[in-house]
């Protein structure tokens, strides 16, 4: 990564991590900090604001301006803050109960409105601070305390949200893979309007392994795929698996065999216009299809605090007065002498 | 129907306008409303709107009213009216008890067919003798003469029909001796866009106004006297407008953007309407998503250095309370404009009630003391609004600003501050000598105010939260003893208040025995009952809150000078408990309605007199 004349030390507060240890949220939080640096924007000019969970602690362990405010309600919050001081850089950290449960509406109405700011979302499909519920990116039949006999309902999976939110960014990574989560970090920063970040991330106490089947070690390679712009789609221990297309729908395959070669690997575009392909990478589950880390889709769009900005800077250079009582005074009136 | 022309000298007069809520009688009533104050009346309005956008034509609850009263000494709109225009049966039916005795009717006759009677329940053909209708009534043909003023206008029916409201309104103007070009000017400005429109209305007022002059004969005219007003320059101005435009001012004075995070809500809206216009001011206005995002918004707006704001009614104040907590916690300024309307829950939505009050004052989680304010008129919103902004920034503090559907929606004609004549505001920002060695929860010792650094400033850093913290540096602190400082730290920071507000001003004979309070916008009947009560020669003071929390510094002085304290308010009473906790040593007596309309000015009479009588 390229250098700036911050370090990941200029935004470490003094306080002491209270996270567990093991949990997932420590090697993000490091990713944040490198990840600022590397975008070099000033701590005095960055806003670090989240929800309730556990990772929503995090803005006290920022030596940026940071704002720990109510359950589900960072992205209200956030909106209003970066349409008031729209210099600064502002992210969200929120989890997947605090973004995703009681914070949704906020959340789809952020991506909607595209809101410049960069929404961290730590998926780790449990309540881990009320200790141990289901949240709504539990699978069906998921079994927890306020589920004993496993759940009844279907989970959300973000970046549907996003897409059906007509959103522009959408990255993901595993809480293990700094150097990838802080890759998304930045092209997050780098992108302007609402960027959506979905971090898978391991809760050691109420749902240690959770997203293993995918984040081992053993089989990490073959079940993931780090998708970059402009490149081909492959992947693999040996990297010689590619994803194709198959009709309608997306198919891995081995170059090489069933008459598949390497002109047949799609090339990833994120910043196609539209988003059809880009909802078919991020359903990549692990199973059939490896899961996606990297950006995703990264598409440019009119931006909620600049467009009104700009209204602002429109209406004001159209009008001649600048106060309120001269205003008035251009209204309807009458003199009592 | 009067024989001869009988012209009097009124020295104020109530016009209540009613018809289908398609009608247009606010528009009339408005345009009645604005020509009566430029020719130097006092006016005061009372928009009286079914919660329905458009009920079935010509039915009972699609009723819509407009009342005015024009002329000297007006404080209210009027207990009743000396004439009522009745654009058809339900709107007679509806608003007849509304009418004084002997007052004046002026209905559409074309629109009293039998089906029409039937549409508002008549059970007979004979609706007057049915209301028992002893006032005169007026029978006028508006809808034909309208139609036939029309008649080359090449307009069709529907569009003709929308301009019987105007007929009505020009035949008031003759009624009431308005001058045309006024209300002329009023309807091209209002149709600008639509040059065919205003044609029409003005071909129809003058026929409204002919009418009244061919038919002089049989009916009493008018003439109000107009009041000696202090000299300056006047705009007509409702609360919700009022309330708007302070917040402008407080933002220019205090050197903040103003911005706004809200979610439609009658009868609040209209605050978000006018500031969403004021774009052309530097104001931002966001609709949100919801009520919550509307105050989650403004909290993150003013965590990030503007003055922020919320506009909503009861119901949303609700929504908002784990909102306003964290501003409370995190000792920011927020300003929380609650419109009350009557509840519990929805309610009654276009209705007027002071039944919010212990919500604002109470309504949330743990110790969770906040500024609350009550304008008394609608141009008093200005006022207080401004004062909202200015105790909110001052005192780093959320502040609530109780106004009410009545005075929301009611108008008055309104002095243009001059531009000095407001305070500057003092964002308490974070003295130069601290920096460096700055916490968050540094106060200024003497308010107990902490200090607002904002972000973007090189050097002050900080992170705020919900959880409770340490009493200087802000860090997550569980210490019990700390919390407890924290927690009186709070609520005598609210107290301290009390030093930077205006003392309670007595009014009326303030040396009798009776003291007669009211808060917020109940002022104008409240304080009309008291002229009378001493006119009637039974001395009364009164006075006025409107700095509810903190209570002005001088109260518990006021209190002791009186043998008895009544507190008229619209609710159970919410203010008298509350001052009764306050002043355990004084007897509150009560005087409450709750039906969804503000005082009659003769309700408080009686009140104060039973009181008074020991009955």
């Amino acid at each position: 990564m390229e250098e700036t004349k911050y370090t990941a030390a200029n935004y470490k507060s003094d306080q002491s991590v209270r996270w567990c240890p093991g949990c997932g949220d420590h090697a993000i939080l490091n990713s944040l900090h490198k990840a600022m640096a590397t975008v070099g924007v000033a701590p005095h000019m960055t806003a670090v604001i989240s929800g309730i969970g556990c990772s929503s602690r995090l803005p006290y362990y920022m030596n940026t301006y940071g704002f720990h405010t109510i359950h589900g309600r960072a992205a209200a919050i956030a909106t209003g803050f970066k349409v008031a001081n729209p210099e600064m850089t502002v992210w969200q950290i929120s989890g997947d109960g605090d973004g995703l449960a009681i914070g949704g509406n906020h959340f789809i109405h952020a991506v909607r409105r595209n809101i410049d700011i960069n929404i961290m979302l730590l998926n780790n499909k449990i309540y881990g601070l009320t200790k141990g519920q289901y949240s709504p990116t539990s699978d069906r039949g998921f079994v927890s305390k306020s589920s004993p006999y496993g759940t009844t309902e279907d989970p959300f999976i973000p970046a549907e949200l996003v897409f059906g939110a007509r959103g522009n960014f959408f990255a993901r990574s595993i809480d293990v893979e700094l150097a990838t989560t802080q890759e998304v970090m930045v092209a997050a920063a780098r992108h302007k309007g609402a960027s959506v970040v979905e971090i898978l991330q391991n809760c050691v106490i109420f749902n240690h392994g959770i997203h293993n089947h995918i984040t081992d070690k053993e089989f990490r390679a073959d079940r993931t795929i780090h998708l970059r712009h402009g490149e081909k789609m492959i992947f693999g221990k040996e990297q010689n698996m590619g994803i194709v297309q198959d009709g309608f729908l997306l198919k891995a395959v081995e170059i090489g065999k069933d008459g598949y070669t390497i002109d047949d690997v799609l090339v990833h575009d994120a910043h196609c216009q539209s988003n059809f392909l880009h909802q078919q990478l991020a359903m990549m589950d692990g199973y059939d299809l490896p899961l996606a880390v990297g950006v995703i889709r990264d598409v440019e769009g009119l931006t909620y605090n600049e467009e009104i900005d700009k209204q602002v800077a429109e209406v004001r250079a159209k009008k001649n007065f600048t106060s309120l009582r001269d205003m008035i005074l251009a209204g309807e009136t009458w003199e009592v002498k | 129907m009067l024989e001869k022309t009988n012209v009097k000298i009124l020295d104020k007069v109530v016009v209540r306008f009613s018809g289908d809520s398609g009608d247009g009688m606010q528009l009339a009533g408005n345009i009645f409303t604005n020509i009566s104050a430029g020719i130097g009346n006092q006016v005061s309005t009372f928009p009286d709107y079914p919660a329905e956008i458009r009920a079935p034509q010509g039915s009972l609850s699609g009723v819509s009213g407009f009342q005015v009263s024009v002329g000297t000494g007006v404080y209210t709109p009027g207990d009743q009216a000396d004439v009522l225009i009745a654009m058809n049966p339900a709107a007679l039916k509806q608003n007849v008890k509304f009418l004084r005795p002997n007052g004046v009717i002026i209905v559409d006759i074309d629109s009293f067919k039998e089906s029409d009677l039937k549409k508002a329940l008549f059970e007979t053909n004979e609706p007057f003798k049915e209301l028992g209708i002893t006032a005169q009534v007026l029978e006028v043909p508006v809808t034909s003469m309208t139609k036939n003023a029309l008649a080359e206008s090449g307009l069709d029916n529907k569009s003709m029909l929308k301009c019987r409201n105007i007929f009505a309104l020009g035949l008031v103007c003759w009624l009431f001796d308005r001058p045309l070009e006024s209300a002329l000017h009023h309807l091209k400005t209002k149709f600008a866009k639509k040059p065919a429109i205003y044609e029409a209305n003005a071909k129809v007022i003058q026929a409204g106004y002919d009418y009244g002059h061919n038919i002089h004969a049989s009916v009493s005219t008018y003439r109000i006297e107009s009041d000696e007003i202090k000299p300056g320059v006047y705009t007509d101005i409702n609360g919700n407008t009022a309330t708007a435009w302070g917040l402008i001012m407080a933002s220019e004075k205090a050197g903040r953007p103003l911005f706004l995070g809200s979610y439609p809500i009658t009868p609040a809206t209209d605050i978000l309407h006018e500031l969403a216009k004021r774009k052309d001011l530097g104001v931002k206005a966001c609709q949100m998503e919801d009520e919550i995002a509307g105050v989650c918004s403004a909290i993150g707006a003013s965590f990030a250095g503007n003055l922020a704001v919320t506009s909503t009614s009861g119901p949303g104040l609700a929504l908002k309370s784990e909102g306003i907590g964290l501003a409370v916690m995190a000792e920011l300024p927020l300003v929380i404009i609650d419109v009350q309307r009557g509840g519990p829950s929805t309610g009654l939505p276009t209705k007027t009630e002071q039944t919010d009050l212990m919500q604002a004052l109470y309504g949330r989680n743990g110790e969770c003391p906040l500024a609350v304010v009550a304008p008394a008129t609608p141009t008093d919103c200005f006022t207080m609004a401004f004062e909202a902004c200015r105790i909110a920034v001052e005192h780093m503090t959320p502040v609530v600003l109780l106004t009410d559907a009545f005075i929301g929606n009611g108008s008055s004609a309104w002095r243009i501050p001059e531009a000095d004549e407001y305070p500057e505001i003092k964002p308490n920002y974070v003295p130069e000598e601290l920096k460096g060695n700055w916490k968050p929860y540094i106060r200024d010792e003497k308010t107990k105010v902490r200090y607002w650094a904002i972000p973007g400033t090189e050097g002050l850093a900080h992170r705020l939260g919900g959880l409770e913290k340490d009493a200087v540096t802000s860090a997550i602190s569980t210490d019990p003893i700390n919390h407890e400082k924290m927690v009186y730290t709070r609520k005598e920071k609210i107290e301290r208040i009390a030093d930077n507000i205006p003392a309670l001003e007595v009014s009326h004979n303030v040396d009798a025995d009776t003291l007669l309070v009211g808060w917020g916008g109940t002022f104008g009947h409240l304080y009309t009952a008291a002229e009378e009560l001493n006119k009637e020669g039974k001395p009364v003071a009164f006075a006025h809150f409107r700095y509810i929390n903190p209570l002005p510094a001088n109260t518990a002085e006021v209190f002791a000078k009186y043998r008895r304290v009544i507190v008229a308010e619209l609710n159970t009473g919410q203010f008298a408990d509350y001052l009764q906790s306050k002043f355990p040593e004084v007897k509150f007596e009560r005087i409450n309605k709750v039906q969804g309309q503000p005082f009659l000015v003769k309700e408080v009479i009686d009140g104060v007199t039973k009181i008074m009588e020991g009955k």
